[in-house]
């Protein structure tokens, strides 16, 4: 059968494309995730694109080369909406609301010849389920990709061990500390302990928000392979509640020393080290005591 | 008096232990539990899930905001289909573990709870509730 759908779309453009979009915003209600005057454009260039397509005969719309532009402009479309915010059922409107205006223009234009009707509907109607779909799809992959990038931004947020000076290490942690990641982070950590010939480590849980036993163990594990491997440990970061937890517990952490701040740990790690810190305006004070006399000149 | 209808969560996988830990430390917000109590029924409640998932073999998590005249409180039942315990008195002992861990988990949550109860059955399954009051 010829169908006379590209024929149509082409002349009706600018009524299709007014009808279109003012479904959409109808069914949208609110637009505030989007501007009326973006979704006219965007609707402009679809039908554009869709338009030319059409005109190629071709109905395949997955895999033939005349739709590849409207797949990659329903891929980029699909990538920007789940971004923005948008349910996949508010993504896949934007495709099936344009059934409506579709069917309204073929039956004024075949209202004589109901059998003709029918099949320029059902023609017309699968090109937009097909459409639809697509986009579903191109939008579930756009979140696929966002959580895939999430996952791999987490893990190197998880494993951050920071140098503070010559022999010291330290190991901020941050959330949950009873999965994989643990092992992750602390494999990290004795490794560091290699390179870099630390002597003292301190581990930082002010960001963990739960110590139990498991996360205790992974701790004490991890104290005691760094201790095997010549350094020590310095546990900070232990709050108040977190203290009182522990003690509940009946963990001993007698054999390590902890401090509440990282601070507090610092200090005890240069002192280990035999390293001061001091106040250069002190210093200079002092300076300025011993030898009061007036400058040289030059 | 215990609130009409309880919230279920499920506990089978690893990521399930840290859904519990972060229900249960909305829910004693919304009790208005202070900082510590929170962090100590939280804590509980991580032993207790990890004791479903590893002993039980996986179970649910049933929570009950408790208001008895002006006392407010957050009550947690753990139950699992799993082995069972054969010996409670040994389990609660600190210490003593089947699974590697350290063997502090049960006893702890006990001292970290105001009321402890544990139902078990060789072969059916174990039902823990614990209590947690506002001070």
């Amino acid at each position: 059968m010829n169908s006379k759908l590209p024929t149509i779309v082409k002349e009706f453009e600018t009524q299709i494309l007014q009808e279109w979009t003012k479904n959409q915003l109808s069914q949208m209600g609110s637009t505030d995730k989007i501007s009326e005057s973006e979704l006219k454009s965007e609707s402009q260039q679809f039908l554009n694109l869709f338009q030319i397509s059409l005109q190629s005969g071709n109905t395949s719309v997955r895999q033939s080369k005349e739709w590849a532009p409207i797949r990659d402009y329903l891929s980029n479309l699909s990538r920007t909406r789940a971004s923005q915010g948008f349910s996949p059922t508010e993504t896949a409107t934007f495709i099936f609301s344009l059934k409506k205006p579709l069917v309204a223009r073929l039956r004024t234009e075949f209202e004589k010849s109901p059998a003709v009707l029918l099949e320029e509907v059902t023609a017309s109607n699968e090109l937009v389920d097909a459409l639809g779909l697509y986009t579903t799809e191109a939008y579930q992959k756009g979140r696929e990709e966002l959580i895939g990038r999430q996952q791999e931004e987490m893990l190197e947020l998880s494993t951050p061990v920071v140098k503070l000076w010559d022999g010291i290490l330290a190991l901020p942690m941050i959330g949950t500390l009873d999965s994989s990641r643990t092992q992750i982070v602390m494999e990290s950590l004795l490794q560091k302990i290699v390179e870099t010939e630390s002597e003292i480590a301190i581990i930082d849980i002010t960001g963990v928000p739960t110590v139990d036993t498991l996360v205790a163990q992974h701790l004490l594990k991890t104290v005691a392979a760094a201790r095997l491997m010549g350094a020590d440990c310095i546990i900070s970061g232990i709050r108040p509640q977190i203290a009182q937890t522990i003690v509940h517990l009946a963990i001993d952490l007698g054999s390590i020393i902890t401090k509440s701040s990282l601070a507090d740990a610092f200090a005890v790690a240069l002192d280990k080290r035999g390293l001061q810190v001091s106040s250069q305006r002190q210093k200079t004070a002092l300076r300025g005591e011993v030898s009061a006399q007036p400058p040289l000149n030059h | 008096m215990n609130s009409p209808t309880p919230e279920i969560v499920p506990i089978r996988s690893e990521s399930d232990v840290v859904i519990v830990r972060q229900n249960v430390r909305k829910w004693s917000i919304s009790v208005g539990f202070s900082l510590v109590d929170q962090t100590k029924i939280v804590t509980a409640a991580s032993e207790l899930a990890r004791n479903t998932l590893i002993h039980g073999g996986g179970g649910e998590l049933k929570s009950f905001l408790l208001q008895e005249g002006n006392r407010k409180g957050l009550c947690l039942i753990f139950d699992d289909q799993g082995p069972g315990i054969p010996d409670i008195e040994k389990a609660l002992q600190d210490g003593y573990t089947t699974k590697g861990g350290m063997g502090l988990g049960l006893g702890g949550s006990k001292r970290l709870s105001n009321e402890f109860e544990i139902k078990t059955e060789v072969g059916k399954g174990t039902s823990i509730k614990i209590i947690r009051w506002k001070a």
